[in-house]
């Protein structure tokens, strides 16, 4: 099958390209950007004049909740939920349930994945069995099951010498391990940032020395053991700051932000609404504007959904009460385009953030648009205004504060190897 | 959908109470108000029939997730003396399923077209999201919530300040103790800075006093002796036994030594200083028996003071929803 996506602005950081111009698909991949290749006479041909031509989002934390907590969401209702926000490869945590620390759990997501026909998605395995810290995860196993990396996820290894030993391990095999710092003795049973507006609202704080204490304790192990490593999630201005000199030291670690942590801060806490509640939490605006220009110096490359659906009822109560999480996979791109007003990023290295930056922090085969790629692509319409609402949403998930807000910029289309999973109606 | 600020969610299209969650945003006109009234109530305390008939054909329900004799049973007498019917609920909650049972709790209570929820739970926040999830035209009074408030305590606190001392300007009030867990000292120091002192001044170690009260407006002391030197006003909190086993204190002993009021400590404070306490006094962990007993002391003028307090917030807020309910008839 042969498509022709014409006269569209084709974006694409990978390969610094922003034009307009021609994309030509043969079969699955990408065969040609400008000039038309031989055979291409008679193409199926889509018009994009006016509209952006992107590269599949790549977003590193969309929790699909499937197996084992099927009414927050499953694999198919935030397969579809992704590929509406344009996101075509995903990676999902290891905090299902059961947990994803056996090659069939890793098979059976992989599987339905396929089954549901919607976005790539490669899950991360547990970096210990049960995610408890205790016992080494098989981690090769879970490898050859298709995870991208291991990872304890928001669980904490207490015991300094298993984490050791974890990575010692990882690194022998070259196994990427992803870290969400948290000393969870300074985080235990809070629910908000640790400053003014927890203290006057009587919410219990997190301090920033919960994530930095945890990130210094890892970063000394990445440098002894040599493993590959992501830091998932920062939230602190400290962090970027620590991040940034470890990499001046030579250290080859990637990072990655929730779109939310760059766009709000704890001033929203003054409504006690749960559906602000998101862990690590909403910091203060020197931390928010911080983790932007780690963006910009490129500490942090890539930018997430850090999606995380709920029923209704996980945030029907008082805020401390509530689940954490935002479920925003399908807004993801136009949440970041914010960023453009609000913290002054330049559109490439935004979209680099969305793609070939999240698949190059886990080696993952996506995110460009270049010749010989596989053509997972969107079509999006960056000055379309819409109203996200309940109705409309595709994730299973009830749990946005964007929810009702008018939003600028809309996926049109997306193509996954050059099929169409999603247009919009 | 953008959930509304407290300020709104407590005040009608006039600006008066529909709800009293919080004294953040409430200014010294709404503050003064309260008191004004609540003054009027308590001569009318001193008379043989005490009763007025503000509240009457409303149905009260006191609404308790929270353990407490003495407030639930002031709000008690307070919807009584108003005429109100009065039900009390206490209701245990277990930890995992707590935002369903309220959520549910209230549905059941709407049901019974009750007028007016006096709330008390161990969340911060509660309060307002009580208000945001019930409807309309129920009045919700905080009756503490978690750390974040308890604005009729406060209030009370500031009428028994008004009553001994006619004014609030000049005044230096020194709050002692645990600061960190209080909900009472958050709502105390938004209602000293509305009213206008000239200094509120918060006492204790660093473990109980975090520095962010700064920015509220408060001077942060850690030494007693700086901290009461020249106040009129003196409020000990209560210090709860829990505190030693999270590593914030070493020991009663030590806090006692260190922060508690005593004869001896008092006389650091103004010669005409009063002494208050929200209750109940822990005698010999952060106040002497001499001094809860003695001259300065004016704990127990608090208790009386509180009916006519939350007499005054509950006939307001109730004359609040129905102005609000006039209101929207007219459109």
């Amino acid at each position: 099958m042969k498509l022709r996506i014409q006269n569209g602005r084709v974006i694409d950081p990978s390969q610094d390209l922003d034009a307009v111009t021609d994309l030509f698909i043969d079969n699955e991949k990408v065969a040609a950007i400008g000039e038309a290749p031989d055979g291409f006479e008679n193409a199926e041909i889509i018009d994009a004049t006016g509209k952006w031509v992107l590269p599949g989002l790549v977003d590193l934390a969309v929790a699909l909740r499937e197996p084992g907590q099927t009414q927050k969401g499953n694999i198919a209702t935030e397969g579809r939920a992704a590929v509406s926000g344009g996101v075509t490869t995903l990676v999902c945590p290891p905090d299902t349930n059961p947990i994803v620390d056996t090659s069939s759990v890793a098979a059976l997501i992989q599987d339905k994945a396929d089954e549901a026909g919607m976005a790539n998605v490669f899950p991360i395995g547990a970096l210990t069995k049960g995610l408890a810290g205790e016992q080494l995860s098989n981690m090769m196993a879970l490898t050859d099951a298709g995870c991208v990396a291991v990872s304890n996820h928001r669980y904490p290894v207490v015991n300094t010498k298993v984490l050791s030993r974890a990575l010692e391990y990882a690194a022998t095999h070259d196994l990427l391990v992803v870290f969400h710092p948290d000393e969870e003795s300074l985080s235990e049973g809070g629910c908000a940032h640790e400053g003014l507006m927890s203290t006057m609202h009587g919410l219990a704080g997190i301090p920033e020395e919960a994530e930095t204490i945890a990130l210094m304790r890892d970063l000394l192990l990445v440098e002894k053991t040599g493993v590959r490593a992501h830091f998932a999630r920062l939230s602190c201005a400290k962090s970027v700051e620590m991040l940034a000199d470890a990499k001046a030291s030579g250290l080859d670690v990637t990072a990655d932000v929730a779109v939310h942590n760059l766009l709000l801060t704890d001033q929203i806490l003054s409504r006690f609404d749960g559906q602000y509640h998101v862990l690590p939490p909403l910091r203060g605006d020197e931390d928010r504007l911080t983790l932007i220009e780690g963006i910009k110096a490129g500490v942090i490359t890539a930018i997430c959904s850090d999606h995380q659906p709920h029923e209704k009822m996980a945030k029907i109560a008082p805020f401390a009460a509530t689940e954490p999480g935002m479920a925003n996979v399908e807004v993801l791109l136009p949440l970041a385009m914010e960023l453009m007003d609000e913290g002054d990023l330049d559109l490439s290295t935004l979209l680099s953030c969305l793609t070939c930056g999240p698949a190059n922090c886990f080696g993952l085969e996506a995110g460009s648009l270049s010749v010989g790629s596989f053509a997972d692509l969107i079509i999006f319409d960056s000055t379309a205004r819409w109203q996200w609402t309940h109705h409309n949403r595709k994730t299973k998930g009830h749990n946005s504060p964007y929810f009702g807000t008018t939003l600028t910029g809309q996926v049109i289309a997306t193509f996954i190897s050059g099929q169409q999973v999603y247009r919009l109606a | 959908m953008m959930r509304s600020e407290p300020r709104a969610l407590q005040l009608n299209e006039h600006g008066q109470l529909k709800h009293f969650l919080t004294l953040d945003g409430l200014d010294k006109t709404i503050l003064t108000e309260i008191l004004d009234r609540a003054d009027s109530f308590l001569s009318m305390g001193e008379q043989s029939v005490k009763k007025v008939p503000l509240l009457r054909g409303k149905t009260v329900v006191n609404l308790f997730f929270e353990n407490s004799t003495r407030t639930r049973t002031t709000f008690e007498l307070a919807a009584k003396r108003l005429s109100a019917d009065v039900i009390n609920l206490n209701i245990e909650t277990s930890a995992t399923s707590k935002g369903e049972s309220l959520l549910d709790t209230l549905k059941n209570l709407e049901a019974m077209q009750s007028d007016m929820f006096i709330v008390r739970h161990s969340d911060s926040g509660a309060a307002h999201f009580i208000a945001e999830h019930c409807t309309p035209n129920v009045a919700i009074i905080n009756a503490g919530d978690g750390r974040h408030a308890h604005p009729t305590q406060a209030m009370l606190d500031m009428l028994t300040i008004r009553r001994h001392k006619g004014r609030f300007d000049g005044l230096k009030v020194a709050i002692v103790g645990d600061i960190l867990h209080s909900r009472v000292a958050r709502s105390q120091l938004q209602a000293l800075t509305t009213l206008g002192v000239e200094e509120v001044r918060l006492v204790g170690p660093k473990t109980l006093v975090p520095k962010f009260f700064e920015e509220m407006g408060a001077t942060i002391c850690h030494d007693l002796e700086a901290g009461l030197k020249d106040v009129d006003v003196i409020v000990m909190l209560r210090l709860q036994k829990e505190r030693m086993k999270g590593a914030l204190l070493p020991s009663e002993g030590e806090f006692y030594r260190l922060y508690g009021l005593t004869e001896e400590t008092l006389a650091w404070a103004k010669p005409d200083a009063i002494v208050m306490h929200p209750g109940p006094i822990n005698r010999g962990v952060e106040i002497s028996s001499e001094v809860a007993d003695g001259a300065h002391s004016v704990i127990l003028n608090q208790v009386t003071n509180g009916i006519a307090v939350r007499m005054a917030v509950l006939s307001m807020a109730m004359s609040g929803q129905l102005q609000r309910d006039s209101g929207e008839d007219e459109k």
